[in-house]
């Protein structure tokens, strides 16, 4: 484990680093701006981020979060990185359907999935 | 220092919100201008929701929407001076909850903001919380000024208990 912060935990699987939510809402903005600060000084310390965040567990999310989301996703892509998404609550899916964020970010159904579609592309770029 | 004022006045039918509510109470909060203090007021709300049984999707959306109000009242109309305050009004009737979320700012106008879903404004971190307001509640309604909205939501227990009771005598 890299570092348990209190709202976020974070661990490693080879080259990819997933981050899990301690908290079940992320909603206040000032937690919000805690957590931006933490995910965009872990973006900033990898060499092409291969960056998964979990949901599973988070039963609220603001339009804050939201905006924090698109600034990590931003740094990632910034340090040729890939971030996916995953275990998002059917609830907290339809508010990015509604935003239409579900086209800006990759979602997947798990965390398995979205690991397994690093190395899909992986794959796909050697041949 | 830590305030919260409670009233409970009774409704002057008419004077806010939609005309067909008719026996709740409507209830008054005050909160100092201060982001994390939503939480008790969403917590006073939905327990009052919870006893009408509204829905876990109800529940949802209800604290979604206060949370984007109470967010937009403390940043763009109080301006985050913490000796503002934020108003609440709210009442909760078996068929629905309106909630009257009022800042002291100037107000704004809430037809001048872009869409948050256009191709240009995708990557925006910021505006849509009334896209969502919109989305999860059953009417938002802004005063003329703009420094007050009104959210309702209806409670989905009761209208489908209704709409059975409709379709089957």
């Amino acid at each position: 484990m890299l570092q348990d912060a209190a709202r976020l935990k974070i661990t490693r699987d080879g080259e990819i680093v997933l981050v899990e939510f301690t908290h079940r809402k992320i909603l206040d903005e000032a937690n919000i701006a805690e957590i931006g600060d933490q995910l965009v000084a872990l973006v900033e310390n990898e060499h092409r981020p291969k960056l998964i965040i979990s949901f599973a567990g988070v039963d609220h999310l603001s339009s804050a979060a939201l905006g924090t989301l698109i600034t990590v996703s931003n740094k990632v892509r910034n340090h040729d990185g890939q971030l996916r998404l995953c275990n998002i609550h059917p609830q907290i899916f339809e508010v990015f359907v509604i935003t239409k964020l579900n086209k800006l970010f990759r979602i997947y159904p798990t965390i398995k999935e979205a690991k397994e579609s690093f190395e899909a592309q992986g794959k796909q770029s050697v041949t | 220092m830590r305030r919260m004022r409670l009233e409970k006045t009774t409704a002057t039918r008419g004077s806010v919100g939609p005309s067909s509510a008719t026996h709740g109470l409507w209830c008054r909060l005050e909160i100092p201008s201060d982001p994390k203090r939503v939480e008790e007021v969403e917590e006073t709300i939905l327990s009052q929701c919870q006893r009408f049984s509204f829905t876990d999707r109800d529940l949802f959306a209800l604290k979604l929407a206060i949370d984007e109000a109470f967010a937009n009242a403390v940043k763009h109309g109080n301006h985050g001076d913490c000796e503002k305050h934020v108003r609440i009004k709210y009442r909760v009737t078996p068929r629905r909850a309106d909630v009257v979320v009022e800042d002291e700012g100037p107000g704004f106008n809430p037809a001048s903001l872009p869409d948050p879903t256009a191709d240009q404004h995708i990557e925006c971190t910021h505006g849509r919380g009334i896209l969502l307001m919109r989305a999860f509640m059953n009417n938002v309604v802004f005063s003329p000024s703009g420094n007050s909205v009104t959210l309702t939501k209806f409670n989905d227990s009761t209208r489908n208990k209704t709409e059975h009771s409709i379709a089957f005598g």
